[in-house]
Protein backbone atom coordinates (compact mmCIF):
# COMPACT_ATOMS: atom_id res chain seq x y z
CA UNK A 1 0.00 0.00 0.00
CA UNK A 2 1.53 3.58 -1.42
CA UNK A 3 1.20 6.18 1.41
CA UNK A 4 -1.20 8.82 -0.02
CA UNK A 5 -0.02 12.24 -0.69
CA UNK A 6 -2.36 13.72 1.78
CA UNK A 7 -0.86 12.06 4.10
CA UNK A 8 2.59 13.71 3.82
CA UNK A 9 0.80 17.11 3.07
CA UNK A 10 -1.02 16.87 6.72
CA UNK A 11 2.33 16.24 8.30
CA UNK A 12 3.96 19.44 6.93
CA UNK A 13 0.91 21.21 8.16
CA UNK A 14 1.47 19.78 11.96
CA UNK A 15 4.56 20.80 11.74
CA UNK A 16 3.97 23.93 10.32
CA UNK A 17 1.57 24.53 12.68
CA UNK A 18 3.74 24.00 15.79
CA UNK A 19 6.25 26.44 14.70
CA UNK A 20 3.66 28.74 14.53
CA UNK A 21 2.84 27.93 18.10
CA UNK A 22 6.10 28.01 19.10
CA UNK A 23 6.85 31.46 17.61
CA UNK A 24 3.75 32.29 19.39
CA UNK A 25 4.58 30.98 22.86
CA UNK A 26 8.02 31.50 23.12
CA UNK A 27 10.31 34.22 24.59
CA UNK A 28 13.46 33.47 23.78
CA UNK A 29 14.98 34.77 20.74
CA UNK A 30 17.30 32.10 19.37
CA UNK A 31 13.66 29.31 20.44
CA UNK A 32 12.09 31.88 18.52
CA UNK A 33 14.35 31.58 15.49
CA UNK A 34 14.86 27.59 16.12
CA UNK A 35 10.81 27.43 15.42
CA UNK A 36 11.03 29.91 12.10
CA UNK A 37 13.69 26.89 10.82
CA UNK A 38 10.92 24.42 11.56
CA UNK A 39 8.78 26.04 9.56
CA UNK A 40 11.00 26.73 6.79
CA UNK A 41 11.71 22.84 7.09
CA UNK A 42 7.60 21.97 6.94
CA UNK A 43 7.63 24.09 3.74
CA UNK A 44 10.44 22.03 2.11
CA UNK A 45 8.97 18.62 3.32
CA UNK A 46 5.58 19.79 1.04
CA UNK A 47 7.94 20.69 -1.88
CA UNK A 48 9.52 17.32 -2.07
CA UNK A 49 6.06 15.46 -1.62
CA UNK A 50 4.92 17.42 -4.73
CA UNK A 51 7.88 16.93 -6.63
CA UNK A 52 7.96 13.12 -5.89
CA UNK A 53 4.18 12.53 -6.70
CA UNK A 54 4.64 14.77 -9.81
CA UNK A 55 7.98 13.14 -11.09
CA UNK A 56 9.49 16.71 -11.30
CA UNK A 57 13.05 17.27 -10.08
CA UNK A 58 12.48 21.07 -10.26
CA UNK A 59 10.72 21.16 -6.51
CA UNK A 60 13.75 19.93 -5.14
CA UNK A 61 16.72 22.64 -6.67
CA UNK A 62 13.76 25.06 -4.86
CA UNK A 63 14.39 23.49 -1.64
CA UNK A 64 18.07 23.52 -2.64
CA UNK A 65 17.56 27.46 -2.92
CA UNK A 66 15.24 27.50 0.42
CA UNK A 67 18.30 25.53 2.58
CA UNK A 68 21.18 27.73 0.86
CA UNK A 69 18.65 30.84 2.20
CA UNK A 70 18.26 29.56 5.57
CA UNK A 71 21.72 29.21 6.13
CA UNK A 72 22.81 32.81 5.10
CA UNK A 73 19.51 33.60 7.50
CA UNK A 74 21.06 31.91 10.12
CA UNK A 75 24.21 33.39 10.42
CA UNK A 76 22.86 36.94 9.88
CA UNK A 77 19.92 36.75 12.71
CA UNK A 78 22.41 34.70 15.22
CA UNK A 79 24.96 37.44 14.34
CA UNK A 80 22.27 40.11 15.02
CA UNK A 81 21.10 37.89 18.72
CA UNK A 82 24.67 37.71 19.87
CA UNK A 83 25.13 41.75 19.32
CA UNK A 84 22.12 42.44 20.70
CA UNK A 85 22.85 40.53 23.86
CA UNK A 86 26.05 42.14 23.79
CA UNK A 87 24.21 45.41 24.25
CA UNK A 88 21.10 45.03 26.81
CA UNK A 89 22.46 41.37 28.06
CA UNK A 90 19.47 39.34 27.58
CA UNK A 91 17.40 37.76 24.38
CA UNK A 92 13.75 38.29 25.73
CA UNK A 93 11.92 39.44 22.58
CA UNK A 94 9.67 41.36 25.34
CA UNK A 95 13.31 43.69 25.90
CA UNK A 96 14.04 44.19 22.42
CA UNK A 97 12.22 47.44 22.14
CA UNK A 98 15.16 49.56 20.80
CA UNK A 99 13.36 50.54 17.49
CA UNK A 100 10.38 52.01 19.30
CA UNK A 101 9.97 55.68 19.51
CA UNK B 1 0.90 -2.84 5.44
CA UNK B 2 4.17 -2.07 3.35
CA UNK B 3 7.15 -1.49 4.91
CA UNK B 4 6.93 2.36 3.39
CA UNK B 5 4.06 2.50 5.33
CA UNK B 6 5.23 1.87 8.47
CA UNK B 7 8.72 3.80 7.81
CA UNK B 8 6.09 6.65 7.20
CA UNK B 9 4.43 6.26 10.49
CA UNK B 10 7.98 5.73 12.47
CA UNK B 11 9.01 8.75 11.17
CA UNK B 12 6.41 11.12 11.06
CA UNK B 13 5.66 10.19 14.82
CA UNK B 14 9.31 11.11 15.93
CA UNK B 15 9.40 14.04 14.16
CA UNK B 16 5.54 15.23 15.15
CA UNK B 17 7.03 14.23 18.96
CA UNK B 18 10.53 15.66 18.20
CA UNK B 19 8.72 19.38 17.26
CA UNK B 20 6.06 19.24 19.94
CA UNK B 21 9.14 18.51 22.64
CA UNK B 22 11.05 21.28 21.25
CA UNK B 23 8.68 23.78 21.49
CA UNK B 24 7.50 22.89 25.55
CA UNK B 25 11.61 22.29 26.82
CA UNK B 26 11.97 25.84 28.83
CA UNK B 27 15.99 24.75 28.25
CA UNK B 28 17.04 25.73 24.81
CA UNK B 29 20.25 23.56 24.33
CA UNK B 30 17.48 20.46 24.89
CA UNK B 31 14.78 22.53 22.41
CA UNK B 32 17.78 22.81 20.12
CA UNK B 33 18.84 18.83 20.28
CA UNK B 34 15.36 17.96 19.79
CA UNK B 35 15.38 20.19 16.59
CA UNK B 36 18.00 18.46 15.42
CA UNK B 37 15.79 15.09 15.86
CA UNK B 38 13.54 16.69 14.09
CA UNK B 39 15.78 17.41 11.17
CA UNK B 40 16.90 13.68 10.95
CA UNK B 41 13.56 12.09 11.06
CA UNK B 42 12.75 14.50 8.07
CA UNK B 43 15.83 13.45 6.05
CA UNK B 44 14.25 9.94 6.51
CA UNK B 45 11.23 11.27 5.19
CA UNK B 46 13.16 12.92 1.68
CA UNK B 47 14.60 9.38 1.76
CA UNK B 48 11.06 7.75 1.65
CA UNK B 49 10.41 10.35 -1.25
CA UNK B 50 13.14 9.08 -3.20
CA UNK B 51 14.87 12.34 -2.90
CA UNK B 52 18.22 11.39 -2.24
CA UNK B 53 20.14 14.59 -2.53
CA UNK B 54 18.39 16.40 -0.66
CA UNK B 55 17.73 14.22 2.42
CA UNK B 56 21.99 14.25 2.14
CA UNK B 57 22.12 18.10 2.12
CA UNK B 58 19.22 18.17 4.61
CA UNK B 59 21.96 16.04 7.28
CA UNK B 60 24.98 17.69 6.55
CA UNK B 61 23.72 21.61 6.42
CA UNK B 62 20.23 21.32 8.91
CA UNK B 63 21.38 18.60 11.28
CA UNK B 64 25.07 19.54 10.93
CA UNK B 65 26.04 23.34 10.13
CA UNK B 66 23.36 25.39 10.83
CA UNK B 67 22.09 23.06 14.59
CA UNK B 68 25.54 23.34 15.34
CA UNK B 69 25.70 27.23 14.82
CA UNK B 70 22.53 27.15 16.68
CA UNK B 71 24.25 25.12 19.85
CA UNK B 72 27.56 27.30 19.99
CA UNK B 73 25.56 30.48 19.89
CA UNK B 74 23.09 29.23 22.82
CA UNK B 75 26.29 27.87 24.72
CA UNK B 76 27.62 31.35 24.23
CA UNK B 77 24.70 33.40 25.90
CA UNK B 78 23.19 31.09 28.01
CA UNK B 79 19.77 32.61 28.47
CA UNK B 80 17.70 31.38 31.84
CA UNK B 81 14.46 33.64 32.01
CA UNK B 82 11.51 31.69 30.40
CA UNK B 83 10.00 30.08 33.49
CA UNK B 84 8.77 33.27 35.09
CA UNK B 85 7.20 34.16 32.05
CA UNK B 86 6.05 30.60 31.39
CA UNK B 87 3.90 30.81 34.73
CA UNK B 88 2.44 34.05 34.66
CA UNK B 89 1.10 34.26 31.56
CA UNK B 90 -0.76 30.83 31.30
CA UNK B 91 -3.61 32.83 29.07
CA UNK B 92 -1.26 33.73 26.40
CA UNK B 93 -0.16 30.07 25.68
CA UNK B 94 -3.96 29.45 25.50
CA UNK B 95 -4.08 32.06 22.53
CA UNK B 96 -1.15 30.47 20.84
CA UNK B 97 -2.52 27.02 20.95
CA UNK B 98 -6.01 28.19 19.82
CA UNK B 99 -4.64 30.83 16.91
CA UNK B 100 -2.76 27.38 15.38
CA UNK B 101 -4.96 25.18 15.30
CA UNK B 102 -7.33 27.44 13.53
CA UNK B 103 -4.85 27.66 11.01
CA UNK B 104 -4.06 24.09 11.14
CA UNK B 105 -8.03 23.31 10.51
CA UNK B 106 -7.49 25.87 7.54
CA UNK B 107 -4.88 23.80 5.59
CA UNK B 108 -6.47 20.51 6.27
CA UNK B 109 -9.37 21.63 4.87
CA UNK B 110 -7.72 22.78 1.92
CA UNK B 111 -5.93 19.67 1.70
CA UNK B 112 -8.84 17.30 1.87
CA UNK B 113 -11.04 18.91 -0.15
CA UNK B 114 -9.59 20.74 -3.00
CA UNK B 115 -9.60 19.63 -6.09
CA UNK B 116 -6.56 18.34 -7.86
CA UNK B 117 -5.91 19.85 -11.14
CA UNK B 118 -3.23 17.39 -11.77
CA UNK B 119 -3.48 13.27 -11.23
CA UNK B 120 -0.77 13.22 -8.68
CA UNK B 121 -0.95 9.18 -7.85
CA UNK B 122 2.79 8.57 -7.91
CA UNK B 123 4.77 6.81 -10.55
CA UNK B 124 7.79 5.34 -8.97
CA UNK B 125 9.98 5.14 -11.80
CA UNK B 126 9.50 8.73 -12.86
CA UNK B 127 9.99 9.52 -8.60
CA UNK B 128 13.11 7.97 -8.20
CA UNK B 129 14.41 9.24 -11.76
CA UNK B 130 13.71 13.08 -10.34
CA UNK B 131 15.68 12.48 -6.79
CA UNK B 132 18.91 11.43 -8.29
CA UNK B 133 22.22 13.28 -7.48
CA UNK B 134 22.81 13.38 -11.33
CA UNK B 135 19.56 15.08 -12.80
CA UNK B 136 19.09 17.24 -10.10
CA UNK B 137 23.12 18.12 -11.07
CA UNK B 138 22.46 18.27 -14.66
CA UNK B 139 19.20 20.72 -13.83
CA UNK B 140 21.07 22.73 -11.50
CA UNK B 141 24.39 23.38 -13.44
CA UNK B 142 22.20 23.87 -16.55
CA UNK B 143 18.85 25.28 -16.57
CA UNK B 144 19.26 26.96 -13.27
CA UNK B 145 23.23 28.06 -13.56
CA UNK B 146 22.30 31.83 -12.83
CA UNK B 147 20.20 31.31 -9.30
CA UNK B 148 22.90 29.03 -8.34
CA UNK B 149 25.52 31.73 -8.83
CA UNK B 150 23.42 34.62 -7.12
CA UNK B 151 22.62 31.97 -4.00
CA UNK B 152 26.72 32.03 -3.72
CA UNK B 153 26.74 35.81 -3.80
CA UNK B 154 24.50 35.56 -1.48
CA UNK B 155 26.20 33.47 1.46
CA UNK B 156 28.88 35.11 0.96
CA UNK B 157 27.61 38.27 1.78
CA UNK B 158 25.88 36.97 4.75
CA UNK B 159 29.18 35.89 5.86
CA UNK B 160 30.58 39.06 5.37
CA UNK B 161 27.18 40.82 7.36
CA UNK B 162 27.63 38.45 10.19
CA UNK B 163 31.13 38.89 10.90
CA UNK B 164 30.66 42.54 10.49
CA UNK B 165 27.37 42.37 12.86
CA UNK B 166 29.24 39.95 15.34
CA UNK B 167 32.53 42.22 15.32
CA UNK B 168 33.38 44.04 19.11
CA UNK B 169 33.48 47.89 17.81
CA UNK B 170 32.96 49.52 14.61
CA UNK B 171 35.08 51.78 13.56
Amino acid sequence: MQVPIEYYLILSAALFVIGIAGVLIRRNAIVVFMCIELMLNSANLTLITFSSYLGNSIGQIFVFFVMAVAAAEAAVGLAIIITLFRNMQTVSIDKFNIFRW
Amino acid sequence: MSLEFVLFIIFSAVSLSSAILMVTRINPVLAALFLIVNFASLAGLYLLLNAQFIAIAQVIVYAGAIMVFFLFVIMLINPDFEKRFMEEKAKFKIFAVFVSLLVFVQIAYIIFFSQPSEDVSRKVTASIQAGTVEQIGRTLFTKYILPFEAVGYLLLTAAIGALVLAKKKLK
